[in-house]
């Protein structure tokens, strides 16, 4: 079938939604054969993922949601997922559900068919029920609920051509939302909230909004409210308080707990279990039993993440030399091309010296990124991330931070803006909050080219312990601010939100998984490297070759008056040379342009050790590289964190915070070490 | 008595939950709500835990485990 045969009409929009670790990347790769990661601790899907699919005369557009337990949204995440189902004018949403857990996974699913929602119930992980001899009557199910029913084991691959046949036939049902009886009393109240809407203009139905007026759902107020309807918002609360003085319950528990109690009804009407299931511990309880270990634990975390950077640099390092070798050998190649064909020498010049020594001297550490973002990949894909965050629970909260903070810590050493984004499964404001305000100065890898080339010429002997400090520096100088922060301004202000994570199985990563989630990553790196760090390059080149009556890159061209202009500031800190200043300026496009900005102002890697070794005494590479780590965020961290704070405000504060620390620190470094030395 | 109190291994079934209202309303949206049974995997002591609702692991804060008021199932 050819696309021009797909009419307006034969194209089905689907969105899968369910609870985090349902299964629904699973079932969205298996529909798609796509390209969509499968993560493994709650809310990994951030980005909304879509994917396109044919069966017979339908093209199916499927988005994959992040994890959600409730309508209620309490993290970012969830708000995207929730949003997207009501507001998405979709044809179906699938509502997976892990056939292991039916009490929760069904919450879901009922708040979906009160809203009116066209859902399909999709039992996930049927193969599992089938080992276990549970037995599912969907018939009797979909008469219950109202809604079709399938079963599927997406690992297995099984159920799904059931699945999208009943999308199909399913597409164009009219829909009546889902009655549950809550009771007498409350009955009441939602009649009583139903007259004071009448004539509301809304999306959703009105007994929908009645309950959740009663249920005090902060989203549907606000709405109802700015709907010109405050009156209904007071009379749900006098009914709330009524009830609660009249029949002693919660209002919010009692409905909670009615929409739980139509569900089991449900579930003991269809399914049949055998009477004795053994609760063995699983294989992944005995793993966590040793990695989430009182003593063990966090051993275990430092270890892993010290063989991670041990690995990435061995490793990376070798093939760092054959990049390196392979520009150096491009560069003197054009230089004898060019001068071959009689080429102009600015010509010559500027492939030599601006894009091949540039881009050469950033895509040396493309490997090593690489090799890191896999292992970190990995990590995330067995399952070890969110087991981090638990080990790591109590220490955090010590700074002022929850375990899971800590995942975009982690993260962050591969890339702050990745990191950054991963906050957004925290689900206190304040909590995602100083989490991003703290992000940067966790060493990304960007940073890495820098201290690499550093050490390289200045700590030859001991250059793996002189990493670790500047890694260490970031970690103390993020909780050092974070514990300020904290302390001092009063939105930051409160108690730590308590640990509530759910756990996912350990599995075992397949290669496509890890390969796939690298690449997602490093091509970003690669995107960067192609567009951000190509123009500051060729930037860096122009700036350096005007006015032509200069030598290149000497001090009187425009980015010598630049640097020089700058330079003083510096002084205190050790590097008061115009070239430093240029290149922590144009660090700010990126990071890893300190490094090409070096590499261009000496005239490429050759000439690079020998110049830096005239510039720099070790004391003073330390102190550069301290400041490397600490100073201003790079253009994509500063837009990302606006982007997710939404404020300048937040913006401006760490821009100028964090080049104040560096700038402390770097001198604080050089003084104190001057003293010494 | 509360389920931080708990051991490794036990099981409990929820009876009621204190605190907050929004803290009481997540929790029940994950799955647990009073009558609802629940198992320990891994009580470390001093730090979260980690329970089990049926096949779903769910990692405990110590103090939320603390509001959590269970009965011990023989």
């Amino acid at each position: 079938m050819t696309n021009a045969l797909i009419t307006k009409g034969k194209t089905i929009s689907v969105a899968l939604a369910g609870n985090p670790n349902a299964g629904k990347s699973t079932i969205f790769n298996a529909l798609t054969g796509g390209r969509a990661h499968v993560g493994n601790w709650p809310g990994v899907t951030v980005e909304k993922k879509e994917g396109r699919f044919k069966y017979k005369e339908y093209e199916f557009l499927v988005t994959d949601l992040p994890g959600t337990y409730s309508l209620t949204a309490y993290s970012i995440d969830e708000r995207i997922a929730r949003d997207y189902v009501i507001k998405e004018k979709l044809d179906v949403v699938v509502s997976v559900t892990d056939s292991t857990n039916l009490e929760r996974n069904l919450y879901l699913l009922v708040s979906f068919l009160e809203l009116g929602v066209n859902s399909i119930l999709d039992l996930n992980m049927a193969d599992i029920l089938e080992q276990r001899k549970v037995r599912v009557n969907t018939k009797k199910m979909e008469e219950l609920l109202g809604t079709p029913v399938v079963m599927t084991s997406a690992t297995k691959k099984a159920g799904l051509n059931e699945l999208k046949e009943m999308i199909i036939r399913s597409k164009d049902r009219k829909i009546q939302p889902l009655r549950i009886d809550y009771g007498k009393e409350i009955e009441g109240a939602i009649k009583k909230v139903k007259e004071s809407l009448s004539g509301v203009n809304s999306p959703y139905p009105v007994r929908f909004l009645s309950i959740k007026l009663l249920e005090g759902d902060v989203e549907i107020i606000k709405e109802v409210g700015e709907l010109g309807y405050e009156r209904s918002v007071e009379s749900a609360m006098h009914e709330g308080s009524r009830l609660e003085v009249g029949f002693g319950y919660d209002l919010e528990t009692e409905i909670i707990e009615r929409r739980y109690g139509f569900i089991e009804s449900i579930i003991r009407q269809c399914v049949r279990r055998v009477p004795t299931i053994e609760e063995k511990l699983t294989v992944s309880d005995k793993i966590d039993g040793i990695v989430t270990n009182k003593w063990l634990g966090i051993p275990i975390f430092a270890f892993l993440l010290w063989a991670t950077f041990q690995l990435t640099f061995t490793v990376g390092g070798i093939f760092a030399d054959f990049i390196d070798t392979f520009f150096g050998w491009l560069a003197e190649s054009s230089a004898i091309w060019f001068a071959s064909i009689g080429a102009p020498g600015w010509l010559s010049s500027f492939v030599g010296d601006g894009i091949i020594s540039g881009v050469g001297a950033v895509f040396v550490f493309l490997p090593t990124i690489l090799i890191l973002f896999a292992f970190l990949s990995f990590l995330e894909d067995v399952g070890y991330m969110s087991r981090a965050a638990f080990v790591m629970d109590k220490a955090m909260h010590a700074i002022g931070l929850p375990g899971k903070s800590f995942i975009p810590m982690i993260l962050g050493f591969g890339c702050n803006v990745p990191a950054i984004m991963s906050a957004r499964t925290i689900s206190s404001e304040k909590d995602r909050l100083l989490t991003i305000l703290i992000n940067p100065f966790i060493s990304c890898s960007a940073r890495l080219p820098v201290y690499v080339m550093f050490t390289g010429i200045f700590f030859k002997s001991n250059q793996g312990v002189v990493l670790f400090t500047l890694y260490m520096l970031g970690i103390v100088v993020a909780v050092l601010s974070a514990k300020l922060f904290k302390s001092t301004i009063p939105k930051l202000k409160g108690p730590v939100s308590p640990l509530v994570m759910e756990l996912p199985p350990y599995r075992i990563p397949t290669l496509k998984g890890v390969s796939i989630h690298t690449w997602e990553r490093g091509r970003e790196f690669l995107k960067k490297a192609g567009t951000i760090i190509f123009a500051g390059v060729i930037l860096i080149w122009l700036l350096a070759s005007f006015p032509m009556s200069s030598e290149y890159a000497s001090e009187t061209t425009l980015i010598g008056l630049i640097g020089k202009f700058f330079a003083p500031l510096f002084r205190a800190a050790g590097f008061p040379f115009w070239q430093a200043a240029v290149a922590l300026l144009f660090g700010i496009i990126a990071k890893e342009i300190v490094v090409g900005t070096f590499g261009t102002l000496f005239g490429g890697e050759g000439a690079l050790s020998a110049s830096l070794l005239k510039y720099f005494t070790p004391l003073s590479a330390y102190s550069f590289m301290v400041m490397s780590l600490l100073y201003i965020p790079c253009i994509a961290a500063i837009g990302v964190i606006y982007r997710e704070t939404n404020s300048w405000k937040w913006t401006t504060f760490i821009t100028v915070y964090s080049l104040v620390i560096g700038w402390v620190m770097a001198t604080a470094v050089y003084q104190l070490g001057s003293l010494f030395i | 008595m509360p389920l931080i109190f708990g051991k490794s291994g036990e099981e409990f079934e929820v009876t009621t939950i204190q605190g907050g209202k929004g803290f009481l309303k997540k929790l029940m949206e994950m799955g647990i709500y009073s009558g609802i049974r629940v198992r320990i995997i891994l009580n470390p002591g001093n730090g979260p835990i980690i329970i089990a609702l049926s096949d779903t692991r769910i990692a405990l804060g110590k103090g939320m485990a603390a509001k959590i008021i269970v009965r011990k199932l023989s």
